[in-house]
């Protein structure tokens, strides 16, 4: 097999020297603010798929002590709330339901203890999937049964759970439904902006959310709390370069949202992307582990959808949320705590025998600390 | 959970399209990019292509880090 040669792949995304001299330059910015300031710089990497970048190239060790790295609400097991786990649970224990879902809800405990991996184990039909499209072709091959896939996830995950239902609803699969539990990142940045006690100095905002929804979309973060940000990728010097990109920001004074990450992602986003999650689904308040409800922050399906729908369908009532005990992934999800300030964190909360969602999901702050240290 | 890959589109069947990952290739659905060309990379999520990726600018990027960091270690 020929390899193919092109620059997504090349390995000066991750090149030691170029990440090295970006350290020093990194260091030298965040002295001369601290000494102008007097202020620890802090910011936060909103998405979980950079929480596990960083992590997982161990750059977190070169950076001056006075600049820290928060993960923020954009996990998405992490931010579903306990409640909405208990549903998903409750439809998994119908008979003659399959439960399809993403790898990471398997380990997910619900508020009496069970997980989907427990009760997979225990005889009920639940099936990872690469893909929702995939869910549709156990649908069309179990037509007694009915098939739930369970979706959790941001605006990168949304509009294609959004077209594998308008795929159902043209080819008339009637034995398919989905969770609809999606969530919205700029109304989480406003939830965290809220909170004066913690202030972010710049954010990381997600490059795969920001492909669909483009870069428009966080006007509001620079204009109305003079916060910087900049879209990033994925690679180890992609974020770096974020980095490095904040405190040019914050040296100059002057907040906008920069761009780091244009060979992906577009200012007006995806615009068929945008356009099916229109079709399909609506905006609706959404309830946030740890931070509760927040107005026009998810995406339910909308009327004409509503069928596909399996809360709806089954009669899954509302479930109070009660948090694990204990348990700080909220205040970590917030940019409040680290995983490292929890008493349960690598004693009794482990990957394998997790308390909280943030070390159950696999982009979850704690597991990526747990795994890489912190 | 918003992992995304890049890859190369090989074919096309009508929505779907072959990508190569680096020699494993899967069908994944242009729903999406229906912009996508033959021999376009396109970035996959979850079976589904979500953004046309640009050559041009992935090296341009790479250019700007190699100029501001400019590796003077390099020549060693």
């Amino acid at each position: 097999m020929i390899k193919v040669k092109n620059n997504f792949s090349s390995p000066l995304w991750s090149d030691s020297s170029l990440a090295c001299n970006a350290f020093k330059e990194i260091t030298k910015l965040v002295s001369q603010i601290y000494s102008e300031t007097g202020e620890k710089i802090k910011f936060m990497e909103v998405c979980g798929t950079h929480t596990m970048a960083i992590a997982e190239s161990g750059m977190r060790k070169f950076f001056p002590p006075e600049l820290k790295m928060l993960s923020g609400p954009g996990c998405p097991v992490c931010v579903t709330s306990q409640g909405d786990i208990d549903r998903i649970i409750a439809i998994a224990a119908i008979k003659d339901v399959i439960i399809t879902t993403f790898g990471d809800m398997m380990r997910v405990k619900g508020s009496s203890g069970g997980d989907l991996h427990s009760m997979r184990e225990m005889g009920a039909d639940i099936r990872v999937l690469y893909s929702p499209l995939d869910a549709l072709r156990v649908a069309a091959e179990n037509k007694d049964k009915k098939v739930v896939f369970i979706g959790v996830g941001f605006e990168t995950t949304a509009p294609i759970i959004a077209q594998t239902v308008f795929h159902a609803h043209s080819g008339k699969i009637n034995n398919f439904f989905i969770t609809p539990l999606f969530k919205l990142v700029p109304p989480a940045l406003k939830a965290v902006l809220s909170d004066d006690k913690h202030k972010i100095s710049g954010f990381i905002l997600p490059g795969h959310v920001s492909v669909v929804i483009g870069v428009k979309a966080y006007d509001f973060v620079v204009k109305k709390h003079k916060v910087p940000c900049v879209v990033a990728g994925f690679e180890p010097m992609d974020i770096i370069g974020g980095i490095n990109m904040l405190l040019l920001q914050i040296l100059r004074g002057a907040p906008k949202v920069e761009t780091e990450y244009f060979r992906a992602v577009k200012m007006d986003g995806n615009k068929s992307a945008q356009a099916i999650m229109k079709k399909v689904f609506k905006i609706a308040s959404a309830e946030w582990r740890a931070i509760g409800s927040i107005e026009k922050s998810g995406l339910v399906l909308n009327d004409a959808f509503e069928r596909f729908d399996a809360f709806k369908y089954f009669k899954i009532r509302h479930y109070a949320s009660k948090e694990p005990k204990g348990c700080i992934c909220g205040k970590i999800i917030m940019g409040q705590a680290l995983p490292a300030d929890c008493r349960f964190f690598g004693k009794k909360c482990v990957p394998s025998d997790a308390i909280g969602p943030c070390m159950v999901s696999s982009e979850g702050a704690c597991a990526a600390w747990f795994k890489y240290g912190g | 959970m918003c992992l995304a890959v890049p890859g190369k589109i090989i074919s096309f069947k009508k929505n779907i399209a072959q990508v190569d990952f680096n020699g494993t290739r899967r069908d994944i659905s242009i729903d999406l990019v229906p912009e996508a060309k033959k021999n376009d990379y396109v970035l996959v999520h979850a079976g589904f292509a979500i953004s046309v990726l640009s050559d041009k600018e992935a090296m341009e990027t790479l250019n700007i880090f190699k100029e501001i960091y400019s590796i003077k270690e390099d020549k060693k």
